[in-house]
C-alpha cells in the first residue's frame, strides 16, 4: 500500500447548473419579499385573539340544539342538502366528462391538435371559478341548491375530465386492435374494449371526485347557492359563535366520514 | 381427439352479482333523492338558459378599459398566494418530520398529530377564509392566513406520505455511526426528499393561485373583491374582464409550474 | 495483529424475542478479540443478521448484556451510545448510501458523529476531514469519482464508497452484513480484500456476515455457525472440518427439518 495520497482536488463547477440554481433562489427571494411590500398586515382587527377564543370555545361548546329540530333548516338537513348538491354535481359532471375525455385524451390514432385542443378547453374550464359559475347559475336558475348542482357539475369536468382522458392514454392497445382485428366499429372498440377496461379507473376517479365535490359543496352556500355554507356564513355575520362551531364540527365529521366510505369503495376497486 | 357437437357443454347460466345490482339500485335511489332534496329540475335550465347565455354573451365582451383598475388587486391576490404557500409550507415541512413514523418512532405523538392534520384538512379553503374574515377583518392578511391553513393541509399529507417511501438504507447507516436525530434527518433523509417538498410547494402554490382569486369575493382580500362589486351591479362586461384576467393568469401560473417540476424531478 | 489477546466485544446470555413471538437469539455467549476476522455462516433467518444488528443495537435484544470495549452498548442512552456507535462501522448489503448525494458527501457521512449538530447542518466539515475522506477513497480505488453522484456508480463501486465511509469513520469494529450478497464474484472478492486490508493494515475486528462457504474460507480467520438463534459452532477457520459447513447448511445432524 502507498501512505502517500493525492490532495482532494477542488469541486468541478457545472457553470449552467449553477446559474440555474441561484437564478431560481434569487427569483424566489425576490419574489417573497415583493410580496410582503405593501400588504398592511397591521390591519388585523384588535378583537382577532378574542374572537379565535369565542369560536374555539364555540367549537367546545356547540349549539346542540341545532343539530335536528325537524324545521328542515337545522343541521343534519342542511348537511344532507350538501351531500345530494355534491352527489348529483359529480353524477352530472361524469357523465359531461366521457365525451370531453375522449377528445382529450391523446390517443396514437389522433391528429396532435384534437387532443390539444381538448385539453387547452379543459384548462380553462378548470381555471373558471366554481363561485363564480354559481353566481351565474344563481341568476339563471335562482339562489338554492339547484345553482350549485349545476356549478359543480359544469366546474368538475375540468378535473374529471382531464383524470378520465389520462386514463384512456394509459390503457394497452392491444385489446382495440383484437376488436378492430374482428372488424369492428369505432363504436364497437368503445363499447367492448375500452369501456371495460376504463371502468375501474371511471368509477375511482368519480369516487375522487366526490370527496372533493363534498368539500366544494360546503362553501357554495357562501354565496347561495344551497348546501351548510349559507347558515355559517349567517352564522358569522350575527357573531353566534356556538352555532359556528357544531356547524363546523359536522361539516368535519360529514367530510371525514365521506372520505372514509369513498376510501374503502377505492380499495375494494382495486 | 375431436368432440362431436353434442358433446360440447351449453353455455352456463352468467352468476347472479348481487352486489352490482345493489350497487345501481344505490345509485338510481340516490339520484331520485338528490334530485328532490336540491330541487334541480333540468326543465327550469333550459327555460332560464336565455339568461344563462346572455350573461355570458354580456361576459365576452369584456371592457378592457377596466382591466388596468384590476392589476393592483391582481398583484395583491398573487402576493397573497406566495405569502400563504409560503408561511404554510414551513409548518408543513416540519409537521411532517414529525408525524413520519420513519423518524419519530412514537406512536402516540405521530397518533395525535395526524389526527389534528386530517381535521384541518377537512376544511375548504374558502371557509377557512369565511373563518378568518370574522376573526382578523377584511383585508388581505384574513386571505393570508386562509392560505397558510390550507397549504398546510396540502403539502403535509403529500409530504409525510413522501417521507415514508424514502430508502430506509441511508437512515440505518447514520444511526450506525453514531449520528442523533438531526443528523439523520439531514444527511439520509432530506437529500431524498427535498425536491420533492419543492414540487409540492409549487403545486400547492398553483392550487392557491386560484383559490385566492375569489378570496376577494367573502372580504379576504385580493382581486375576488371587484368580482363582487361588478356582480352585485349586474356589470357582467367588467366581470367578463375579470375572469379573463383571472384565467390568464392562473394558466401562466400553472404552466410555469408544472414546467419546473418536470424540470426538478428530472 | 499480534498485540496480547483483548476481547473487544463480549455477549453475555444475550436472547431476542421479537414482537411477534419469533425468536431471533437464543441464549448466546460470544467474547471476539480484537483484531480478528470472524466470519458468521448460517442459513438465511437462522438469526445472523440479527446477531450483527443487536451488536450495535440496531436491533434491542430482550435479554443478556453486550459490551462493546469493556462498556454495555445494552445499557447505553443518547449521547453514550452514539459515541459508542461511532466506534462500529457497518457494511450492508444493500450499501445504504444517499443516491443523491455525492461520493464525497456519503463518505463524509462517516465523520458526522465525531461533529456537533451545528456544524453538521451548515456543512462545515473541516479541510482535513474532506481529505481523509479523499484518502479513504483513494484506498478503495474510486479517487476519481470523488464529486460524481452516489447513483451514478456501479454495485461494487457503491460497496467500495461504503467501505471508505467505513474507513473515515474510523471505528475498532466492522460489521459487514451480507456485504456481497448483491455484487457478483469478482466484485465480492474486491471488497473482501478492500476489509482484509482495513484488519490487517489498521487492526480493525471485522465480523461478517457470508453466505458464500468458499469466500467464508477464503477470508475468515475465525467461524462462527449459527443455527435456529444458537451458537452451533465456534472455532479457527484453519482448523475447520468440511463437515461442519456441510453440517450447518444442511440443518445440523443429519436432521432436515429441524428448523422451520
Amino acid at each position: 500500500m502507498n501512505t502517500t495520497y493525492k490532495q482532494l482536488p477542488p469541486k468541478p463547477v457545472d457553470m449552467k447548473k449553477k446559474i440555474i440554481h441561484w437564478a431560481s433562489t434569487i427569483l424566489t427571494i425576490a419574489l417573497i419579499i415583493w410580496s410582503c411590500i405593501g400588504i398592511d398586515f397591521s390591519g388585523i382587527k384588535a378583537t382577532a385573539a378574542q374572537i379565535a377564543g369565542a369560536i374555539f370555545s364555540g367549537i367546545l361548546h356547540p349549539d346542540w340544539s341545532y343539530v335536528y329540530n325537524g324545521s328542515g333548516e337545522d343541521l343534519v338537513s342542511q348537511l344532507w342538502q350538501t351531500i345530494c348538491i355534491a352527489f348529483l354535481g359529480t353524477f352530472i359532471s361524469a357523465i359531461i366528462s366521457l365525451p370531453f375525455a375522449f377528445w382529450a385524451a391523446n390517443t396514437r390514432h389522433k391528429k396532435w391538435y384534437a387532443s390539444r385542443s381538448g385539453k387547452i378547453v379543459l384548462a380553462i374550464i378548470r381555471s373558471f371559478p366554481e363561485i363564480i359559475l354559481a353566481l351565474m347559475f344563481i341568476k339563471a336558475v335562482g339562489p338554492g341548491s339547484a345553482a350549485g348542482v349545476l356549478a359543480l357539475g359544469f366546474h368538475s369536468v375540468g378535473m374529471l375530465a382531464k383524470l378520465f382522458s389520462e386514463a384512456i392514454e394509459n390503457l394497452e392497445d392491444g385489446p382495440n386492435e383484437a376488436v378492430t382485428s374482428v372488424g369492428g366499429s369505432k363504436t364497437n372498440i368503445i363499447m367492448f374494449s375500452i369501456m371495460p377496461n376504463l371502468m375501474p379507473a371511471l368509477i375511482s376517479n368519480t369516487l375522487y371526485r366526490f370527496d372533493v365535490s363534498i368539500r366544494s359543496a360546503s362553501i357554495l352556500g357562501l354565496v347561495g347557492a344551497g348546501g351548510i355554507g349559507y347558515p355559517l356564513i349567517i352564522s358569522l355575520q350575527y357573531r353566534q359563535w356556538n352555532r359556528v362551531g357544531i356547524i363546523l364540527l359536522g361539516i368535519i365529521v360529514m367530510v371525514v366520514i365521506i372520505d372514509w366510505i369513498s376510501g374503502q369503495i377505492r380499495k375494494r376497486l382495486v | 381427439m375431436s368432440k362431436t357437437e353434442q358433446d360440447l357443454m351449453s353455455l352456463p347460466k352468467k352468476k347472479f352479482k348481487f352486489m352490482n345490482l345493489a350497487w345501481i339500485v344505490i345509485l338510481v335511489a340516490g339520484l331520485f333523492v338528490s334530485i328532490n332534496v336540491t330541487n334541480t329540475h333540468l326543465s327550469e335550465l333550459f327555460a332560464n338558459f336565455g339568461q344563462f347565455t346572455e350573461i355570458f354573451v354580456q361576459m365576452s365582451h369584456p371592457d378592457w378599459s377596466y382591466s388596468s383598475t384590476v392589476i393592483p388587486l391582481l398583484l395583491e391576490t398573487i402576493k397573497m398566494a406566495v405569502l400563504g404557500t409560503l408561511f404554510g409550507s414551513i409548518v408543513a415541512f416540519v409537521y411532517s418530520l414529525l408525524i413520519a413514523r420513519n423518524i419519530v418512532k412514537n406512536k402516540a405523538v405521530t397518533g395525535t398529530l395526524r389526527v389534528i392534520m386530517n381535521i384541518i384538512r377537512t376544511i375548504p379553503d374558502l371557509l377557512l377564509g369565511a373563518i378568518f374574515v370574522a376573526i382578523v377583518g377584511i383585508g388581505p392578511v384574513a386571505g393570508i392566513l386562509a392560505l397558510s391553513v390550507f397549504t398546510f393541509g396540502v403539502v403535509v399529507k403529500l409530504f409525510y406520505e413522501a417521507i415514508e417511501t424514502i430508502d430506509p438504507g441511508p437512515i440505518e447507516a447514520l444511526i450506525a455511526v453514531g449520528a442523533n436525530k438531526l443528523q439523520i434527518i439531514h444527511f439520509a433523509v432530506l437529500p431524498q426528499i427535498m425536491t420533492y417538498f419543492i414540487s409540492y410547494v409549487l403545486y400547492a402554490f398553483e392550487i392557491n393561485v386560484r383559490a385566492s382569486t375569489v378570496l376577494g369575493y367573502l372580504g379576504a382580500g385580493g382581486i375576488g373583491l371587484y368580482l363582487q362589486q361588478t356582480l352585485q351591479v349586474f356589470d357582467y362586461a367588467k366581470t367578463g374582464t375579470i375572469i379573463i384576467v383571472i384565467i390568464v393568469v392562473v394558466v401562466i401560473i400553472d404552466y410555469i409550474s408544472s414546467k419546473s417540476r418536470e424540470a426538478l424531478m428530472r | 495483529m499480534a498485540d496480547s489477546v483483548k476481547p473487544i466485544i463480549e455477549l453475555k446470555h444475550t436472547s431476542k424475542v421479537y414482537d411477534n413471538g419469533t425468536v431471533g437469539l437464543k441464549d448466546i455467549n460470544l467474547t471476539i478479540n480484537q483484531g480478528e476476522f470472524v466470519v458468521i455462516v448460517g442459513l438465511s433467518g437462522a438469526g445472523k443478521s440479527t446477531l450483527l444488528r443487536s451488536i450495535n443495537r440496531l436491533h434491542d435484544i430482550t435479554e443478556g448484556d453486550i459490551l462493546i470495549d469493556g462498556k454495555s452498548i445494552t445499557k447505553a442512552k443518547g449521547k453514550n451510545l452514539r459515541l459508542i456507535r461511532r466506534d462500529i462501522g457497518m457494511i450492508f448489503q444493500s450499501f445504504n448510501l444517499v443516491k443523491r448525494s455525492s461520493v464525497l458527501r456519503n463518505v463524509l457521512t462517516g465523520r458526522v458523529a465525531y461533529y456537533p449538530t451545528w456544524k453538521t447542518t451548515f456543512n462545515l466539515f473541516t479541510k482535513e476531514d474532506k481529505q481523509k475522506a479523499y484518502e479513504a477513497l483513494q484506498q478503495v480505488g474510486l479517487a476519481e469519482k470523488v464529486y460524481a453522484r452516489a447513483d451514478e456508480l456501479s454495485g461494487g463501486q457503491q460497496q467500495r464508497v461504503a467501505i471508505a465511509r467505513v474507513l473515515a469513520q474510523n471505528p475498532k469494529i466492522i460489521l459487514a452484513d451480507e456485504p456481497t450478497a448483491s455484487l457478483d464474484p469478482r466484485t465480492s472478492e474486491r471488497v473482501l480484500n478492500d476489509l482484509r486490508m482495513l484488519n490487517e493494515k489498521y487492526g480493525m475486528t471485522v465480523v461478517a456476515n457470508l453466505h458464500s462457504v468458499e469466500l467464508a474460507k477464503e477470508f475468515g480467520n475465525r467461524v462462527i455457525g449459527i443455527r435456529a438463534g444458537e451458537v452451533v459452532y465456534d472455532g479457527k477457520m484453519s482448523e475447520t472440518p468440511e463437515s461442519v459447513f456441510t453440517d450447518i447448511y444442511n440443518g445440523g445432524n443429519g436432521s432436515e427439518d429441524e428448523d422451520e
